[in-house]
């Protein structure tokens, strides 16, 4: 039985590989393979070099829509809109978990990287596919937005850039496969593989998938754009979002993995049960290829049966998982800190929470404003129904900013105040603002995704440059309440986008003017490094006669997680209300059908 | 029996596969009731309720819709605002409404309470059908004829704005759809609401 972070669990069979390319952490005691750590950190840092990117883009397109200020020219913003996208949702995120499934499938295994020149050939891949994107977007060669449905025409360089991007990607999903079987054949772990590598596989099962689905589409799109031939717009719409949407399941299948990452680091959190909580994983996987549909709702190309079937991704079982993970996360960290002593009452455990350690706090933003806001919303507007309602207004954009932004880049960020010291062995700088900044930009997202679902609610577009439709043929006059709600947007959006540049920031610092970790005394603070590496959580002595009891009939129904269980009935009662309250909404237009 | 308490970064150790504790099952059963309301809602809501994205779809070829929207236009022609026809065709009848960069023609005006089988396609690019202020949105794609049932539930002047970006004057993209009371026929059946009834 092991503490939270084992002091050392080097395998057997891991002098083979040794030599001067392995080091030991200095907080954990893991190996570290120098070269995997390498690709982490060109992966993190060109991941984050697209966030800012596509921060800046995030401002200037905010205060364009913000009628008030209403700062970029037309062609500018649809063309930035383009960029932002491109910029966040694909080369900022997919960077990122390039660099995930690089540090989860050596670092957290005791493993090595076995395909070094294969990573870097597909890094230089996804690095050139990304420059020529964005070349053509700043160039107005691809005046497209990050959809391109057919028939709108970009450079076909644009859809080959994309193209190479994925299959960067791929090769990179392919050495991490390589390295997992590599590291059951060297043996460097004992058992089963920890959940967290569980959940980054996932996350790579469903990339293969996705990608699949990324060349049947980008492909024959490329031809295309040569002329070579004919692409139906309806089924266009399709792949692309079978392509669009199983990508966002790859970015929840990582974001879960690092709340259970984060968790265990920050407060020891433990699982409360592997078979749920895998189990949960394999459900993303099953009804992956099914996520086109909430897409396509109110499409002419299809009929409701699709749709129905579709859309709930078979019976909503892929929801069922995210239900089942925003208890076990949440639980596994109360019965984590409840072990390690904080066993008042119902809410004890999480008051005496590290809320001062950002990587804690990341966690608990991304998690409540994922389940609370981008969860119940995603679930309500993809019904078959009520996307009447919804499709293409700004409740859309507002609710996926709850989830991939609010809930996978908050988790990613979080992460990265640890991968700093344990990636790059350097000090977080600034740490007075890292503090700060989670709250800054969940803070910041709240408002902005809120006020954008009310604002939709009044039938306002998303992708819209002047909803005063001055140049309009005929006049359209919102609801004086629509000019409060895209104010709130411009101000939580500038909010956030301040958390980014922050975020950017002290990554920019620690890691090229950080000050090196150097000397690590156990349980003594240290500026700059997170509290749960230099004070890892441990588990109180009498740990197993703690579970032992808190699991036994003295327990009660409410058994070793009760604070949860209260925690996730209310988020239960606020997601039925919300169901309903849309139905409601819903009734009162015209019949249609 | 044996307990190995550990943190998502380590690896279990023997058989993970082992009973989960009441409260945590509770949540798993109550969770997947959840699911199934709601799934069953949707099947649900086709049956009773009055608002479905169902229609009467089929491939049209993008110039031969367009000729239809411009035959029913010279049909059922009252007038014209902005050199645009404005339609005024009988309740119960075929409608037709083409999208292209970067307009809706023709201007329609239907009737309160009235059923019409409105026909939604476009002559070039993806454009976005959304009825202001009711606040609903429909897919337009080219080369697909999406025919919906629909009833007017009010009268008034209403817009419909494009929120599918179709080009540099997207946001230039606006229609117009007019529905009026029904003429002198006072005692006629009112319009349901729709909704669950
Ligand atoms: C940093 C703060 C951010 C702000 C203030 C922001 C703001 C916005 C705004 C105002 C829009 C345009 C809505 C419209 O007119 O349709 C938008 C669209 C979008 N954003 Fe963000 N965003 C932020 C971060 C992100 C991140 C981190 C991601 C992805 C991980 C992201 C992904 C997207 C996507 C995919 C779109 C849709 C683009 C399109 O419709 O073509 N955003 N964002
Ligand atoms: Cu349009
Ligand atoms: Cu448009």
């Amino acid at each position: 039985m092991t503490g939270p972070v084992p002091a050392s669990a080097i395998g057997p069979a891991t002098d083979v590989a040794a030599g001067t390319r392995f080091n030991v952490c200095a907080f954990t005691g893991r190996r570290l393979d120098e070269v995997a750590l390498r690709l982490v950190r060109w992966n993190a840092v060109t991941s984050i070099v697209a966030l800012l990117i596509g921060a800046i883009a995030a401002v200037l397109i905010v205060l364009t829509r913000w009628q008030a200020v209403h700062l970029l020219p037309a062609i500018w913003f649809y063309r930035i809109l383009g960029v932002h996208g491109m910029s966040m949702l694909i080369f900022f995120i997919i960077f990122f978990e390039m660099a995930v499934l690089h540090f989860a499938s050596t670092a957290l295994l005791n493993a090595r990287n076995v395909a070094p020149k294969i990573s870097w050939i597909a890094y230089g891949l996804m690095l050139l596919g990304a420059l020529m994107v964005e070349y053509l977007m700043w160039a107005g060669k691809a005046d497209v937005l990050f959809t391109s449905y057919v028939p709108l025409r970009a450079h076909p360089l644009y859809y080959l850039g994309i193209i190479l991007f994925a299959v960067g990607a791929l090769i990179v999903t392919g050495v991490f496969f390589a390295n997992l079987r590599m590291a059951k054949r060297e043996r460097t772990y004992e058992g089963s593989m920890p959940l967290v590598v569980y959940g980054a596989m996932t996350a790579a099962i469903i990339a293969v998938i996705t990608l699949v689905h990324g060349a049947m589409i980008y492909i024959p799109t490329f031809l295309w754009s040569l002329g070579l031939m004919e692409v139906d717009p309806q089924v266009y719409r399709m792949i692309w979002w079978a392509l669009g949407h199983s990508s966002q399941q790859i970015n929840v299948a990582a974001m879960v993995a690092i709340w259970y990452m984060l968790g265990a680091l920050t407060v020891g959190a433990v699982v409360l049960n592997e078979k749920i909580s895998r189990s949960a994983f394999v459900l993303y996987i099953l009804f992956i290829s099914m996520a086109s549909a909430h897409h396509l709702l109110v499409d002419p190309g299809m009929g409701s049966a699709w749709k129905v079937v579709n859309t709930s991704y078979f019976m909503y079982m892929a929801v069922l998982a995210s239900l089942l993970h925003g208890f076990t996360v949440p639980a596994g960290m109360e019965l984590g800190m409840r072990l390690r002593g904080y066993t008042n009452g119902m809410f004890d455990w999480l008051r005496r929470a590290p809320w001062g350690d950002p990587g804690f706090s990341s966690l608990v933003l991304s998690v409540v404003v994922f389940g609370f806001i981008g969860g119940i919303t995603g679930v309500t507007i993809g019904t078959e129904q009520i996307n009447i309602i919804v499709h293409n207004t700004l409740r859309s954009p507002g609710h996926f900013h709850a989830t991939v932004v609010s809930g996978t880049a908050m988790a990613f960020m979080g992460a990265t105040y640890y991968l700093i010291p344990l990636v790059f062995r350097k000090k977080v700088a600034l740490w007075g603002l890292a503090k700060l900044q989670p709250y800054i930009f969940a803070g910041g997202m709240v408002i902005f995704t809120i006020s954008m679902t009310f604002a939709g609610t009044f039938g306002v577009p998303r992708r819209h440059w002047d909803i005063s439709f001055s140049q309009a043929p005929f006049d359209v006059a919102f609801n004086p309440a629509v000019d409060i709600f895209l104010a709130l947007v411009a101000l939580g959006g500038i909010t956030a986008a301040t958390g980014a540049f922050i975020f950017i920031a002290i990554a920019v610092k620690s890691v090229f003017f950080g000050e090196p970790i150097g000397q690590v005394t156990p349980n003594t603070h240290m500026r700059g490094v997170p509290q749960g590496l230099t004070h890892p959580p441990k588990h109180s002595a009498d740990v197993a006669e703690r579970w032992e009891k808190m699991h036994g009939p003295e327990s009660g129904f409410m058994g070793p997680a009760p604070g949860t269980l209260v925690l996730v009935f209310v988020f239960l009662a606020a997601f039925i209300l919300y169901f309903f309250v849309n139905w409601k909404v819903l009734s009162f237009v015209w019949r249609i059908g | 029996m044996h307990i190995d308490i550990h943190t998502g970064l380590d690896s279990p150790k023997g058989n993970w596969w082992k009973p989960a504790h009441r409260a945590e099952k509770t949540w798993v059963v109550i969770a997947f009731a959840w699911c199934m309301v709601l799934f069953a809602m949707m099947p649900l809501w086709h049956w009773k309720g009055g608002q479905n994205p169902s229609g009467i779809r089929r491939r049209v070829e993008p110039g031969e819709f367009y000729k239809r929207t411009l035959e029913f236009s010279a049909q059922y022609k009252v007038g014209e605002d902005r050199g645009m026809p404005i339609v005024a065709p009988p309740p119960g009848s075929d409608v037709y409404l083409t999208a292209m960069a970067f307009q809706w023609t023709p201007i329609l005006k239907l009737q309160k309470g009235k059923e019409y089988i409105l026909h939604l396609s476009s002559l070039d690019v993806n454009h976005g059908f959304s009825l202001y202020p009711i606040n609903i949105n429909f897919q337009v794609v080219p080369g697909y004829d999406y025919g919906l049932r629909v009833t007017p539930n009010a009268s008034g002047d209403f817009r419909i704005i494009c929120n599918e970006f179709c080009g540099i004057g997207h946001h230039t993209m606006v229609g117009r759809v007019i529905v009026e009371d029904p003429p002198a026929a006072p005692a006629a059946p009112v319009a349901t609401t729709g909704g669950i009834q």
